[in-house]
This record gives C-alpha cells, sequence and structure tokens, in this order.
C-alpha cells in the first residue's frame, strides 16, 4: 500500500551500531558534575554572640542537602534583619566571634567589634513606657536666653501640637504629653530638618537644631526611657558629624581629587581649615554644659583637619570635661557616646576609654547618694530597674575596653570592680563586655561574686543570664562543668518570676546542651515545663522557649535520642498559639532533613514526625501564602522521602495512604506521594524480577489505585497530565494493561482542558511549549501500547490525534502541524517489524500484529490524513508575513521525510523536491543549514544502497545568496 | 543692578599683622562693558567709643569726642577712569599694612564700648547717570607678638561662706568648701583659659557652675572717664548636683573678635575679668571674680 512505500524499513540494531559513538573507557575520577555535593563536615564553633537565638548556619554532610534549604536556617538577611528588630531574638549581624588579638591594631575597628548599630535596636526594644513625654526646643540665640534649664514640664497642656519643623527664630516649642511613638516620630522629623536645614545651606540653623537635641539629654523625666533617648538623640548626633566632616572635606577636593583616607593636615586648604576652625569656635562658646559636650564629640573626627594630635588632645579633655554632669546616668551615657565616636575615629586611643571608666568608677558612690534616690522617689522607680538603666552605656565602654585587651587589663578592671563592694552592675558589665574565655575560665570565681551580690540591688538573675551567655560562647575547665550547672541552677530554679525565669533558662539551655547528656537536658526541659506551665506562664514567652527548642535540636540532632528526651514533646505542648507552634515544627523538621542520614522506620520518630508534620499541614489556610506552603510541602517531603519499611512493602504503602489522608492540602506533598508509590511499584518489580505472584499483582494493582484515584484531586493540569503518562508508564511496566489503558484515556480526555496561558511561578505564560513537550512524550509512549482487544486498531493514537484536531491552537502557530510531523515518526516507527523498544513481559502491537496488512494499511490510511494536514497547512502559509514560518515547517517536513521516508518512492521523493523548492522559494531559508542539509544527503548516498540519496541530491539546487 | 561689585582678600581668615601686605583682588561681574570714571581702594582702621546710657548725662559736654579714632586710612587708585569688559573682571591689588610713626596699629575688637575695626572699602565712581559702587570688606587685625616671655600667674582659690563678700545674711547660707585653681590669669589669647575646681562639700545640691567672662571697658578723656563691665560669654562647666571630690575641669575657648589683648590707651581702655559663678539648688548665687591679662604670643 501507499505508506508502505512511504516509510523505509528500519533495522534498528545495525543503525544504532553504525550511529553509535566510539566507545570510551569512562574514568569515575574524583570529580563529576553532577556528583551529590558533600561537604566535609568543618565545625565551626557557634559564632553568634550572646543572646541569639538563630540556628547556626554551621554545614552538614548530608547528601541530601537542598541548596534552597539554607535559605530555612535563619541566616539569611531578611531573617537577620527581622531578629535585629526582634528584642529577645536579637542577633547581632556580625559574628561576634573575639578573635585572638590581632597583632594588626590598625586605625579601623575590625569586624569583630561588634558595633553600635546591634546595639540600637536592641535598647530601644528593651527600654520603653508609657509614660508622657515632652520635648523643649529653643531656637533663640544663645546670648538672650531667658528661660533657666532643667524643667521642661509646663502645667498647661496643648490641645493641638504646632508643626515642628516651623522652627524660626527665636521661637520656642514645648510639646507635652507625647507618648513613646510620638517622642521618636517628633525626633526623626528632627533629624529631617536638620539634614533639609543642612541640604538648604542654613548651617547656623542645623547647629541650633543639634544643640536642641542634645539638651533633650539633659532631661531625665521618665528616666525609664532614657537609654532609647539617648539612642535616638545621639543618631542626630551623628548625622551632624557626618555632615560637618563631609562638607569640610568636600572643601578639601582639588581639581575634583579627593583627599586620600588617611590625610596629614598639611594638605588640607586654608579655607577647609578656617571653616573647620569657625565650628569649634562656635562650639566652644555653646552656653550649656551637656550640648558643647555632645556637639563637640560628634564632630571630633574634624580635628583630623587642623593637627596631627587633635583628636588624641580632645579626647582626654572631653573626657574630664563628663565631671561636670552632676548626673551619674547622664555623665555615664556621655561617656558612653564619647567612647564610641572615639572607637570609631581613633580606635587607638585606648587610655581615654580606660579614664572614661575608672572616672565613672569614682562617681559610682553618687548613685546611692541623695539627688539620684530622691529623684526616683519622685518618680516612682525602683532602683533594681534604675540599675538596669546602665547596662547599656557600662557595657559599651567596657567592650570598647575589653576589644584587643590583654588579659591582664582585664584582670585589673575587675579587680577595681570589685573594691567598689562587689558591685552587680559592673559585675554584669564586666561579664557582657569581656571575652567570653576570659569569663568562661573564671566562671566559678564569677558564680561567687554573684553569690554574695548585694540582693536590693541590680536584679541577680540578670547576673546568671550574662554568666551563661559567655558559657554558650566559650567553654569553662572541664572539672567545674557540672559543678557550674548545678549552682546556676540552683539559683534559677527558686526564681519567682516565669519571665526572669525564662531569661535564664534560655541561656542556660546552650550550655547544658553542649556539656551534658541527655538526662540533664531532660532534668531542664521538665523543670522549664514546671514553671511555665502555671497560668499559662508560656504565652508570654515564646520567643524564649522556642529559642530552647532551637538549642536543643542543634545540640541533638539525633532524632532517635532526641524523641528519647521524654519531656521533649511535652514541651511542644507548650507552644498553643498556633503561628509560634508552625515555626516550632518547621525548624524540627529542617533540622530532620538536615541531619537525618539514613532512612527510618523508628515508630517513635515517625509518630513524633508525623504529629510534627500533621500540624504544620493543619495551619495551612485560604490564607496561607504561596512561599510557606511551599516551603511546608518541601519540609514534608524532606520527611516522607527519609521513611522507609525496607521489604515490607505494604507497611510502606499503608504508610503513604496515611499521609495522603493527613497532607491532602498541600499538592506538592500528593505529587511526592505518588511518585513515591510509584517507586514502590517499581521496587516491588524489581524484586520480583518481573515475575509478579499473584500477591504482588495485587499489591502493585494496589498503588497503581492509589495514584488512579489520587491524580484527579490535583489542579495544576501539567501536573495531572504528567503523572498520569508516568503512572501509566509504570502500571504498563508492571504488567497492568487495563490500568495503564485507563490512565492512558484519562490522560487523552485531559487534553482538551489544557488552556492556552498557565501560571508558571506566578506569572501567566503561553502553554503552547508545555503541552508539545508532553504530547511528545506521549506519542513516544504510545509506540509500545498495546492495542486493546476489544477497542479499534490504535485507538488511543487516533482518539489523541482527534483531541489534537479539535483543540483551539493559538491563531499563528504551527505547533498543531509539527505534531503532526512528529506523528509522523510515531507511524513510521509503528511499521516496522520490531519496534525500537519494548517493555519487558508485555507484547507491542508489533507482537499482536505480527506486520499484518490491516494494521499497516490502518497506519497508512493514518499516515495519509495526516500528511494532506501537513500540505494544507503549508499552502496556507502563502501569505507575505507567513513565508518565513512556511519555509521552516517545510524544510522540518523534509528533514522528516529524508529521516524516515523510503525515498525510492518517487512520489515520495518528488515531495521533497517540492519541499526543498519551497524551503527556499522565498528566500528565508538559512543557507548554511541547506549546504548542511544538501551534504550530508551527498554523504548518505555513498553508503550501500543508498545511490539514490546521490539522484536525490542533484535534484536539490542550492539557492545562490543574491 | 547689572553690576556687581566684591572685594576679596586672599587669606581664608582674613587675619593679618602690622607690616605685611594685604593682598587680594576686587571683582566685577556684569553683563555688559561697565563705563566708569575710576576705581579705587580705601583701608581704613578706626576705634569706635560709644558712651553707655548710664552715663550720657553727664558726660555730654565734654564727650562729643567721642568721635571714632583714625588708626589708618589710605587710598589707592587702581584703575584710571574708562571702560571694563563684560563678564568677570579680576582686578589684583596689594596694600601694605604699615603704620606711620609710633602709632600702633590696635587689634580688631568688638565690644560694647569700644569697636575697633578696619575695613577695605571699593569705590567704582560712575557718570552722573548712575550710582557710584561701593563695597566694603571687614579685615581682621592681630596684633604683633608681645615681646619676652608670659610669666605664668596661677591662682588658688578657696571658697566658703566666710570668704564671701556682699551677703546680708550670713547665717542663712549653707555651708560649702569649694576650692580649685587657675592655671594662669596671664592668658595667651589663643590658648583656653584652664584650670581645676573641686567641690569638696556643699549642703545644698549643686545645680550649676559656669564660667562667666566679663568685658570691662573705659572710655574717656581728660575730663573724667567711664567705666562698664559686662559679659562676653557663659559658659557652664557643671551641670547638675557633681561629684564630691572630684575634680571638674576649667576650660574656656576666648571668643574671637569679641576679645583682644588687654589694651590701654590715653582714650580708652578694654580688659577682662572671668567669674566662677556657683548656682545652689536653692538659689544660692557664688561668685568669685578674677581679672585676667589678654596677651598675643
Amino acid at each position: 500500500s501507499y505508506f508502505l512505500r512511504l516509510a523505509r524499513s528500519r533495522n534498528y540494531v545495525s543503525e544504532s551500531e553504525v550511529c553509535k559513538l566510539e566507545s570510551v573507557p569512562l574514568d569515575f575520577g574524583d570529580y563529576h558534575p553532577l556528583k551529590p555535593i558533600t561537604v566535609t563536615e568543618s565545625k565551626t564553633k557557634k559564632m553568634n554572640r550572646k543572646g541569639s537565638t538563630s540556628s547556626t548556619s554551621s554545614s552538614s554532610s548530608s547528601s541530601m542537602m537542598d541548596p534552597l534549604s539554607s535559605v530555612l536556617d535563619g541566616t539569611d538577611p531578611l531573617s537577620l534583619f527581622a531578629a535585629a528588630a526582634d528584642p529577645v531574638t536579637a542577633a547581632p549581624p556580625t559574628n561576634g566571634a573575639r578573635r585572638k588579638r590581632d597583632k594588626d591594631e590598625s586605625l579601623a575597628v575590625g569586624s569583630d567589634f561588634e558595633p553600635w548599630s546591634s546595639k540600637r535596636g536592641e535598647i530601644l526594644a528593651r527600654y520603653t513606657t508609657t509614660e508622657k513625654l515632652s520635648i523643649n526646643l529653643y531656637m533663640g540665640s544663645e546670648k538672650g536666653k531667658a528661660t533657666t534649664t532643667g524643667s521642661a514640664v509646663s502645667e498647661k497642656v496643648r490641645t493641638r501640637l504646632e508643626e515642628l519643623d516651623d522652627l524660626e527664630e527665636g521661637s520656642q516649642k514645648e510639646l507635652l504629653n507625647l507618648t513613646q511613638q510620638d517622642y521618636m516620630n517628633r525626633i526623626e522629623e528632627l533629624n529631617q530638618s536638620l539634614k533639609d536645614a543642612w541640604s538648604s545651606d542654613q548651617k547656623v540653623k542645623a547647629l541650633k537644631i543639634v544643640i536642641q537635641c542634645s539638651k533633650l539629654l539633659s532631661d531625665t523625666t521618665v528616666i525609664q526611657f532614657y537609654p532609647s533617648k539617648f539612642v535616638l538623640i545621639t543618631d542626630i548626633l551623628d548625622t551632624f558629624g557626618k555632615l560637618v566632616y563631609e562638607r569640610i572635606l568636600s572643601m578639601c577636593m582639588d581639581n575634583r581629587v579627593s583627599l586620600p583616607d588617611n590625610f596629614s593636615p598639611e594638605s588640607v586648604n586654608d579655607t577647609a581649615k578656617e571653616t573647620c576652625l569657625n565650628w569649634f569656635f562656635k562650639i566652644a562658646s555653646i552656653r550649656e554644659l551637656i550640648p558643647r559636650f555632645y556637639v563637640e564629640a560628634a564632630i571630633l573626627k574634624c580635628n583630623k583637619f587642623l593637627s596631627k594630635t587633635g583628636i588624641s588632645e580632645c579626647l582626654p579633655r572631653l573626657t574630664s570635661m563628663i565631671r561636670g554632669i552632676g548626673d551619674p546616668l547622664v555623665a555615664v551615657y556621655a561617656r558612653a557616646y564619647l567612647c564610641r565616636v572615639g572607637m570609631e575615629v581613633a580606635p587607638q586611643l585606648k587610655e581615654s576609654l580606660n579614664k572614661n571608666f575608672f572616672d565613672f568608677l569614682l562617681t559610682f558612690k553618687q548613685i546611692h547618694g541623695d539627688t539620684v534616690q530622691n529623684q526616683l522617689v519622685v518618680q516612682c522607680v525602683e532602683i533594681p530597674l534604675y540599675l538596669t538603666l546602665y547596662s547599656p552605656a557600662i557595657d559599651w565602654i567596657l567592650q570598647c575596653i575589653a576589644y584587643h585587651a590583654p588579659d591582664v587589663l582585664l584582670t585589673e578592671m575587675m579587680e577595681r570592680c570589685k573594691k567598689l563592694g562587689n558591685n552587680a552592675l559592673l559585675l554584669n558589665s564586666v561579664m557582657s563586655a569581656f571575652r567570653a574565655e576570659f569569663i568562661a575560665a573564671r566562671s566559678m570565681d564569677f558564680i561567687g561574686m554573684i553569690k554574695e551580690c548585694d540582693e536590693s540591688g541590680f536584679p541577680k538573675h540578670l547576673l546568671f543570664r550574662s554568666l551563661g551567655l559567655n558559657l554558650a560562647l566559650a567553654d569553662p575547665p572541664e572539672n567545674d562543668r557540672l559543678q557550674i550547672l548545678n549552682e546556676a541552677w540552683k539559683v534559677i530554679t527558686k526564681l519567682k518570676n516565669p519571665q526572669d525565669y525564662i531569661n535564664c533558662a534560655e541561656v542556660w539551655v546552650e550550655y547544658t546542651c553542649r556539656h551534658f547528656t541527655k538526662r540533664e537536658v531532660n532534668t531542664v526541659l521538665a523543670d522549664v515545663i514546671k514553671h511555665m506551665t502555671p497560668d499559662r506562664a508560656f504565652e508570654d514567652a515564646y520567643p524564649q522557649l522556642q529559642s530552647i527548642i532551637q538549642k536543643v535540636i542543634t545540640y541533638i540532632y539525633d532524632f532517635a535520642l532526641l524523641f528519647s528526651v521524654e519531656k521533649f514533646l511535652p514541651f511542644l505542648d507548650m507552644f498553643q498559639k498556633e503561628s509560634v507552634r508552625v515555626e516550632v515544627c518547621k525548624c524540627i523538621m529542617e533540622s530532620f532533613i538536615k541531619h537525618q542520614q539514613e532512612s527510618t522506620k523508628d515508630p517513635v520518630i515517625l509518630n513524633a514526625l508525623l504529629h510534627i508534620c500533621k500540624t504544620m499541614h493543619d495551619s495551612v489556610n485560604a490564607l496561607t501564602l504561596e512561599d510557606e506552603k511551599r516551603m511546608l510541602a518541601a519540609l514534608i517531603n524532606g520527611f516522607i522521602k527519609m521513611v522507609s519499611f525496607g521489604r515490607d512493602f505494604e507497611q510502606q504503602l499503608s504508610f503513604y495512604v496515611e499521609a495522603r489522608s493527613m497532607f491532602c492540602n498541600l499538592e506538592p506533598v500528593l505529587v511526592q506521594l505518588i511518585h513515591s508509590v510509584n517507586q514502590l511499584a517499581m521496587e516491588t518489580r524489581r524484586v520480583m524480577k518481573g515475575n509478579h505472584s499473584r500477591k504482588t499483582a495485587a499489591f502493585v494493582r494496589a498503588c497503581v489505585a492509589f495514584c488512579f484515584i489520587t491524580i484527579p484531586s490535583l489542579s495544576s493540569i501539567f501536573t495531572r497530565l504528567n503523572l498520569y503518562l508516568h503512572s501509566g508508564q509504570v502500571a504498563l511496566a508492571n504488567q497492568c494493561l487495563s490500568q495503564a489503558d485507563a490512565f492512558f484515556k484519562a490522560a487523552v480526555s485531559l487534553v482538551p482542558e489544557v488552556p492556552k496561558m498557565i501560571s508558571v511561578d506566578g506569572k501567566m505564560r503561553p502553554s503552547d511549549a508545555f503541552l508539545l513537550e508532553f504530547l511528545c512524550n506521549f506519542f513516544s509512549t504510545l509506540l509500545v501500547v498495546p492495542d486493546h482487544p476489544e477497542q479499534g486498531v490504535l485507538f488511543l493514537v487516533r482518539g489523541l490525534l482527534n483531541v489534537i484536531q479539535d483543540y483551539t491552537w493559538e491563531d499563528n502557530s504551527d505547533d498543531k502541524v509539527r505534531i503532526y510531523t512528529n506523528v509522523l515518526h510515531l507511524l513510521s516507527a509503528m511499521t516496522q517489524e520490531a519496534f525500537i523498544y519494548h517493555v519487558d513481559k508485555v507484547d507491542s502491537n508489533d507482537a499482536l500484529y505480527g506486520g499484518d496488512s490491516k494494521f499497516l494499511a490502518e497506519i497508512n490510511k493514518l499516515s495519509e490524513t495526516v500528511v494532506s494536514q501537513i500540505l494544507d497547512h503549508l499552502k496556507t502559509l502563502g501569505k507575505e508575513e507567513t513565508l518565513k514560518r512556511q519555509s521552516q515547517l517545510a524544510l522540518y517536513f523534509f528533514n522528516t521525510i529524508l529521516a524516515h521516508g523510503d525515498l525510492r518512492n518517487n512520489r515520495l521523493n518528488q515531495l521533497s523536491v517540492n519541499l526543498w523548492n519551497l524551503a527556499q522559494k522565498h528566500g528565508f531559508a538559512d543557507t548554511k543549514t541547506m549546504v548542511k542539509t544538501l551534504e550530508y544527503i551527498k554523504r548518505r548516498g555513498k553508503q550501500p544502497e543508498m545511490s539514490h540519496f546521490t539522484d536525490l541530491a542533484l535534484r536539490l539546487p542550492l539557492q545562490s545568496r543574491t | 543692578m547689572g553690576t556687581a561689585l566684591d572685594v576679596r582678600v586672599k587669606r581664608a581668615g582674613k587675619v593679618y599683622r602690622d607690616g605685611e601686605v594685604l593682598s587680594g583682588v576686587v571683582v566685577i561681574t556684569s553683563k555688559d562693558t561697565v563705563q566708569h570714571q575710576g576705581i579705587s581702594l580705601t583701608m581704613e582702621g578706626s576705634v569706635n567709643l560709644q558712651l553707655s546710657a548710664k552715663n550720657v548725662g553727664v558726660f555730654e559736654a565734654f564727650c562729643n569726642t567721642a568721635k571714632p579714632i583714625q588708626i589708618i586710612n589710605s587710598t589707592i587708585e587702581m584703575v584710571k577712569p574708562g571702560k571694563l569688559p563684560s563678564g568677570k573682571t579680576e582686578i589684583p591689588f596689594e596694600f601694605p599694612l604699615q603704620m606711620k610713626g609710633n602709632k600702633v596699629l590696635y587689634e580688631t575688637y568688638h565690644g560694647v564700648f569700644v569697636n575697633i575695626q578696619y575695613t577695605l572699602r571699593c569705590d567704582m565712581r560712575r557718570s552722573l547717570l548712575a550710582k557710584d559702587l561701593t563695597k566694603t570688606c571687614e579685615f581682621i587685625v592681630h596684633s604683633l607678638s608681645q615681646k619676652g616671655k608670659l610669666l605664668p600667674s596661677p591662682v588658688d582659690f578657696t571658697i566658703t561662706p566666710e570668704t564671701l563678700q556682699n551677703v546680708k545674711e550670713r547665717a542663712s547660707l549653707p555651708k560649702f568648701l569649694i576650692r580649685g585653681h587657675l592655671n594662669s590669669t596671664n592668658c595667651v589669647i589663643t590658648q583656653p583659659l584652664t584650670g581645676e575646681l573641686v567641690v569638696e562639700s556643699a549642703e545644698a545640691a549643686v545645680k550649676s557652675i559656669e564660667l562667666q567672662l566679663v568685658r570691662v571697658e573705659t572710655c574717656g578723656c581728660a575730663e573724667g572717664y567711664a567705666r562698664d563691665a559686662t559679659e562676653i560669654q557663659n559658659i557652664q562647666i557643671a551641670d547638675g548636683d557633681v561629684c564630691r571630690g572630684l575634680p571638674i575641669p576649667i576650660h574656656m575657648v576666648f571668643p574671637r573678635l569679641f576679645t583682644c589683648p588687654t589694651l590701654e590707651t590715653t582714650n580708652f581702655k578694654v580688659e577682662f575679668e572671668v567669674n566662677i559663678v556657683v548656682l545652689l539648688h536653692d538659689d544660692h548665687l557664688i561668685t568669685e571674680n578674677f581679672p585676667l591679662k589678654l596677651c598675643r604670643m
């Protein structure tokens, strides 16, 4: 018949022999680009500074490690940012590793110095108030000042606050009854007006704003807010300092070349020097001490323009100037600011840092003096609270001193503090600021000192917390370890206030996990549960409890061991707020996926993790973000993949069934389950070496059924199509012919539903490329699918062709014809005596029909229809704007004939010549391609029995380029 | 207003001393060509004395003498009458700052009753139709370094209720003991006034401690004189109830223009003093006065 003459008969084996590349012995060396990445475990010490709760980002050796999952472990910049804003989990962005003393004591502090910026957030979050605040601004000239300093509070209550940025000469603004948030907004407005004034060249106004702002620092009403006020206002001062410095620096530009970083005063021109000097004279004439101090400190760096020794002369003077500040709290913050500026501008000048601390010690007695005590009584502030207001400042000063300082100095500092009656406030700051190694080595001494401390002053639990933070970073001597834990926990467990308790316990959990076994960890967890359960105290302590879990799973990542800690699951029960609960579950699952090396069937682990995954799954609702769902699904999938019951396939299947019922709201999990079940079926086949017993056949059918009923519940159409095809292939491989047919039929009937546009990664994309790919894949499978005895010949192929025919294709696309061309490949493969591939133990149509002529005639008829469709389509492309497509399509069809057709047939030969000419007719053919094609034909012609190719080549003219 | 005139001296700080040459440029900017009758530059220096209101009545009769005392006045012709091209024209000049005879070039000083000021004035005379253009620019004169070495004159002080004068009810005063010292009352004007102060004890809380810089200006002639003390600046060195027994630094920078080396002439005097002012919480005000002698080295 017609097509028989068209399709050339193929001997796949010999063709493969000819075409095969010469085989080269493969050298399986160490390197292979696709080899799973194995990271050799390098124990990175936990570098996060104290108080951090973010998990370690230390390496893992798991080959299952998903490179993207590193996003999940909380060290990405976004979550770090979030953490910094969170008071409890505030984790500094720098790895606060206090390295061994660098020999390079250069002019700038290293990255191992925890910068002020990382303290800011913590202070703002910690020192808050609900009291009303006031701002008093007087923008008059300094000399004519009438009001007395001090009290900014007036009894008048202003009903309306006037605009702040109206800072005219001589105006006075008193803003009363501000909430903390109002206050912060106002300060930010001032910051903005400073910048505006500066950029509009109103330098005097800018200076006045800065003076007025720093004056606010002498006001200690609402004292519990003072540390935060300091943070806000010194931000403005920093802005000002930078503006002045940059302005003067820009005056030094010579021919658009700015000064090098380490310029010398000699290279500064006179105008810049004069301007700089003017600033200093102006500031020196500021009447009030505190603004004069702060503003001069703010522009300390500008001394570089005037002389080499300027800064080193200024720092001691400013240091002793602070002695004039009577209020000890105001003074200590002034010292902190000076140290901060000093560290930034001249970190090598350590003398002033020490002097600041010693001066502070000298004035320490003031804290207990009458003036301070009276003030506290008026403001109703308790001594312990008052003392904690000092911590940020003292911590900072000590941190500056301790940076790269020798142990001798630290010891001396410690002794000096001790002399002051073993003061808890100082002790706490010493522990916060000094190197963890230094503290850890003397842990027992510190415990002794903490015990001796006066009960009435600084809160003792804070001391234990500080010690614990050090011990989380550095190890105490081996012999002391247990005693330290006992001593500390003895105190901690007695804390009555749940917040105090949990803040301490949180820190000490890390120490416990680090050095002790599951027994001690269990005891600690039990103690926490005991303290936090009454009155549902846990509700106010979720961040701390979460951090405890984080720490436990950081150290105990053997999940069999972890779940054998009896109190672990009861501990989880304390997370009763869903969002927190899910977060915790996510952490645990992340850890599991990261650390679990081998698949498991341990019932304890399975039960616990199923429970955890279920919790995550159940949190999904209509409002859950796609990303969140993706993340949850990835975690659950990670778990599913790690579950294996070995040879107990039935158990495995029933696990999957259970999982399906548990995780039905997360499609990616269902997809994973379908793949897992398919894999299970194939595994069964492998074990049975392809010969299913009654029992395994039934089991495999159960697997197939699982897939068949699960797929329709998925929403993505291509997922469904591909899974139908895939599952059909698996069914076929397992000799479940009717089930395979069912899958394929389902796929065929689904194709018409494919929309023109689909959403890919949140963007709408045309679906044609996906559909084309799927259909080609599908047709390749259909080659080996045997015809159903009760259906007609090539029932599925016909069905699919009909669907393609009826599908509404994009108007100006050639997809349908491309598919038809590909169908010709299939049909020519079907006419072969033996198909190119088979499914083991399944008879395909070649065996069923044995080259029956009726069967071949059917194929022939089909091909004729398809060819005429293609030719019709080519004709419709004769218009000017579609000529290029016509050329491409003609060449495509030509190649198909070349590959699959029997060119000895005259009609086919003529058709190919026509196509060749059509492709070139309008000059849209690529000459290079045409030349290469022709060369190929000539080469083929030289092979035995292929002389008709040589003849053909002669009939194919090459169009010369005009 | 098509034409703009500007005088710029070369030094950024505009500071010159006797014997130096004042150099700079006169800048004329104009869209069109400028027709003029000559451009001249005048250097002027004078002492302006003013009588305080309270003394005016008494001295009116003879103190018409309070007209400015000229220190220096000289003019140079820069450009002969003619035309200047459009755009920006810069005409450089050099002006020697030299006193005739044994006259002294007093240092620039801006006070209340005494003002010593030096200016450069550029005049562009123009035809009848156009207004003459004038631009003045102040420059600053520093006197020459004084010869010889400045002898430091440290002063120790102790302030207690007993040391005070002008006290009405000594019994009502709270007890206090404040000690300290000034490193020198002979001060170089470019160096800060320094010293230390210790509040050894004080019954009442300290509210503030301030340094008050005072100018004492004396104007007059043979017939009589007026002497006035006014505040130049007030610098707070302690704010709040300072720590007892801890030395607090005394540090004050002498402001430019408003201070000059202590000056004594036949017609007027400019002297300086510093007050240490301690303000206690019950509004007791304690002041201790120290005359200073300023000089330029």
